[in-house]
């Protein structure tokens, strides 16, 4: 048997006896504490293991001696963080909605909570920032159905809009196409009447024969001129915000189906100071009267 | 499995699976026990440059923390602060910003390429010299000494056996590393740490933990480091040696063996030995002396770190034997050649690497110092809202959201008016301000950041393109200094 430990030719050290395609590597032998500090971390990973939990089973897994748990230890952080917004909380609680506004520390606490709260409860149907979709309105924009005064946004919070609450906003607007109220030709015709009042009116005849059935059947709640009544919750017609689409098609839609968006109530599932946080990230989008 | 055929192999797959036995049987040691290295105590020049850099390099690192430096009332009077918490780095009338953590980056940009100079000049200087590796190991070394006796004392002592007199000096020695590495760790501590307030809090058990978990980790790696790993940390953990060749050229000044001279070496007993051998008459000094234990007549090799203490070894025994000094010297590994050939030696420092290197340092130093010089006190970032991008008014004007961060720097509280350029027919709000008249006038606080909510709305039809540029101008009330910021007014396509 060859016994001879073989030489790299230039620099006469020895080879680990490794080769790739004629490349051979030099043993450059590592001090053997290293080798001893590696043994001591899988002691350690093997303390650990029975430390803490670690092995997982088809029940659940090994507890550990220590009986530490990650959830216990984000339950006590959550209570500490709780514990150190108290202050802030009971002053919000405390003050009216206009007495925060005016305290640029306590308004920011409450909107930054407020922001928290509309990502996990509002997000949903009014988009993360508030903007809104088909059918939700936007809370960044200054057109508010129901009202965008601090007290408004406040009671559209607490009690929702045609929620099972008592309280709740209610207003409704018949069905003039589908229960028979106006004929379909008419209907048209009050669609290009409300394009008129926000200048947008393509058929000038079609909107004067529109004028005395809007006159008849839209005037009690929307106005004269399409400003819209907040008390009824009746949009305002004139404006350039649709809710539902400001085009004839999508008017004539809502005329003939008449529209009922709904809004949960929110009393009993958030808590005061929360509404109040709450109301007053509305207000803040930019939006708030 | 059935046995290899070795008969149906091809004599180079043969000659493979041979290697492969004898390596099995013949495996070298991947692992090798560290040969503890006993340098032993020499004097001279470079020993004197040594202990000079040491102790200037120790003196700054410990008393640097207890320099003053008056900044008024309220702020932090050490010269050299990093305040973690308050987020401030303080160098004398200096004060960064996190935001200006760039002027780390350039420091470190001034320290490789330093170092590439300095290594293309002179070698491992940095390594040799003032490396606190190199630093704190010859600290310990010292005391090590001093307590346990030269190279030959320290060998015998840890031969014998256990004793009181041996138990007494290796716990006296442990004892002062200790006490300096405590001392290390606590200075280091104060750089984050008002200094005198950090004493007192130690001295009275206040510390934070945080405090003494950091100069507990800095006591034991030093400790660690400069009394038991030492040359490990260059030969083992370091990657300068690894490619400090690169920087190395035959014109490099290096701690080198005149080999040309002193070879054959040999001890000279007879008079005629002279003759026959080189000058170098193999006492081993340059090897005793030397604190990463090697031979440096092996010529340059990666556990060198240029300390030149063999050349102080070798300058002594060449006096004492009447041969001319500098057997061992820094020399260029050309000069060598030269010299061998009976040539003129010729130093080339400059040469194209260090003027590259140099040219790079300069400029780097340059655009640091006019950075510096022409720092602002005031910084204006705009994040635009994007969620939602716009949004449409029931006028059917477009509105806009960004928010506005002001950084004030100095350290009064400062007035800022806020104008918008690059849109004509915008309205501008700042919410909070909604009554106020005339540009909106940003008020921040001395040393902080401050936050405003900003609207734009503009006619839908201001802007030619769906995304128009636009530009935020700040200017500060007193001094007229300004700042500006770039963003977009967007509207939706039509």
């Amino acid at each position: 048997m060859p016994t001879k430990i073989e030489k790299d030719d230039v620099t006469g050290q020895q080879t680990t006896g490794h080769e790739w395609d004629g490349v051979k590597e030099l043993n450059t032998p590592m001090p053997t504490w290293w080798i001893y500090t590696f043994y001591a971390t899988i002691v350690w990973a093997i303390g650990y293991a029975v430390v803490y939990p670690s092995v997982p089973w088809f029940t659940g897994h090994t507890k550990g001696t220590s009986g530490y748990v990650a959830r216990e230890d984000v339950t006590r952080q959550i209570a500490e963080a709780r514990g150190a917004q108290a202050q802030w909380r009971d002053q919000i609680a405390k003050a009216s909605l206009e007495d925060i506004a005016k305290n640029p520390d306590l308004m920011a606490f409450a909107v930054a909570g407020g922001k928290a709260a509309f990502a996990d409860n509002c997000a949903p149907c009014h988009g993360s920032g508030g903007a809104g979709a088909k059918g939700y309105p936007n809370l960044n924009d200054d057109d508010w159905i129901w009202g965008g005064k601090l007290a408004d946004i406040m009671t559209t919070l607490r009690h929702g809009i045609r929620d099972q609450d008592t309280k709740t906003r209610v207003s409704e607007m018949p069905r003039f196409g589908a229960d028979g109220m106006l004929p379909r030709a008419q209907i048209d015709d009050v669609a290009e009447y409300v394009l008129s009042l926000g200048n947008r009116s393509t058929n000038a005849a079609a909107a004067e024969r529109g004028k005395p059935l809007y006159t008849d059947n839209c005037v009690a709640c929307h106005g004269d001129k399409g400003q819209g009544n907040a008390e009824l919750g009746a949009p305002k017609l004139n404006d350039q915000i649709w809710l539902y689409g400001g085009d004839k098609t999508s008017i004539v839609h809502s005329i003939y189906f008449a529209r009922a968006g709904v809004m949960p109530a929110w009393t009993g599932r958030l808590d005061e100071v929360t509404l109040k946080q709450l109301t007053l990230y509305v207000h803040s989008l930019g939006g708030g009267k | 499995m059935a046995p290899l055929d070795v008969t149906s192999m091809s004599p180079s797959e043969t000659r493979t699976q041979a290697r492969y036995e004898a390596a099995a049987d013949e495996m070298p040691p991947l692992y090798r026990n560290r040969v503890k290295v006993y340098p032993k105590a020499v004097m001279g020049r470079f020993r004197l440059a040594k202990w000079t850099v040491l102790t200037l390099c120790l003196s700054a690192y410990y008393l640097a923390p207890w320099l003053r430096w008056d900044r008024g009332p309220g702020q932090p009077d050490q010269a050299l602060l990093i305040d973690m918490s308050a987020r401030r780095a303080y160098f004398f009338w200096i004060e960064i910003w996190p935001q200006e953590v760039y002027y780390l980056t350039g420091l470190l940009i001034l320290g490789a390429v330093g170092l590439f100079l300095a290594t293309s000049l002179f070698g491992r200087v940095w390594c040799g010299y003032t490396c606190p590796q190199t630093v704190w190991t010859d600290l310990f070394m010292w005391v090590e000494r001093l307590i346990e006796g030269d190279r030959n004392a320290r060998i015998k002592l840890d031969r014998q056996p256990w004793s009181v007199d041996k138990a007494w000096r290796k716990t006296l020695k442990h004892g002062l590393w200790v006490l300096i590495a405590l001392a290390t760790g606590g200075a280091w501590a104060m750089y984050f740490n008002d200094a005198p307030t950090l004493v007192r809090d130690l001295l009275r058990f206040q510390a934070t933990s945080s405090q003494v978990f950091f100069i507990g980790l800095f006591t034991f790696t030093t400790y660690l480091l400069a009394g038991w790993a030492r040359e490990q940390v260059c030969t083992f953990m370091c990657p300068w040696p690894r490619f400090q060749a690169a920087m190395l050229d035959k014109h490099s000044l290096v701690v080198t063996y005149e080999s040309w001279r002193g070879e054959p070496r040999g001890k000279h007993r007879k008079a005629e030995d002279a003759a026959r051998l080189g000058d170098c008459v193999d006492c081993g000094q340059c090897h005793q002396v030397c604190p990463t234990g090697i031979d440096i007549r092996d010529g340059l090799q990666l556990e060198c770190i240029g300390c030149a203490l063999c050349i102080d070894a070798c300058n002594g025994v060449m006096k004492k034997v009447g041969l001319p000094p500098n057997l061992i010297s820094y020399d260029t590994t050309a000069n060598i050649a030269a010299r061998a050939a009976g040539a003129k030696p010729v130093y080339h420092f400059v040469r194209p690497r260090t003027i590259v290197y140099a040219a790079l340092l300069a400029v780097v130093a340059l655009a640091m110092l006019l950075g510096l010089g022409l720092r602002a006190t005031v910084e204006i970032n705009v994040l635009r809202d994007r969620n939602p991008l716009y949004v449409t008014l029931s006028d059917g004007s477009i509105r806009n959201g960004y928010t506005i961060k002001i950084l004030n720097k100095a350290r009064e509280e400062r007035v800022f008016a806020l104008a918008l350029n690059g849109l004509d027919g915008a309205s501008m709000q700042v919410v909070g301000q909604e009554n106020a008249a005339g540009a909106p006038k940003l008020s921040v606080r001395p040393d902080q950041v401050g936050t405003f909510r900003v609207f734009l709305r503009a006619p839908r039809d201001a802007t030619a393109e769906e995304s128009h540029p636009i530009t935020f101008a700040l200017t500060e009330q007193g001094s007229g200094e300004t700042a500006r910021h770039g963003s977009t007014f967007v509207r939706p396509g039509r």
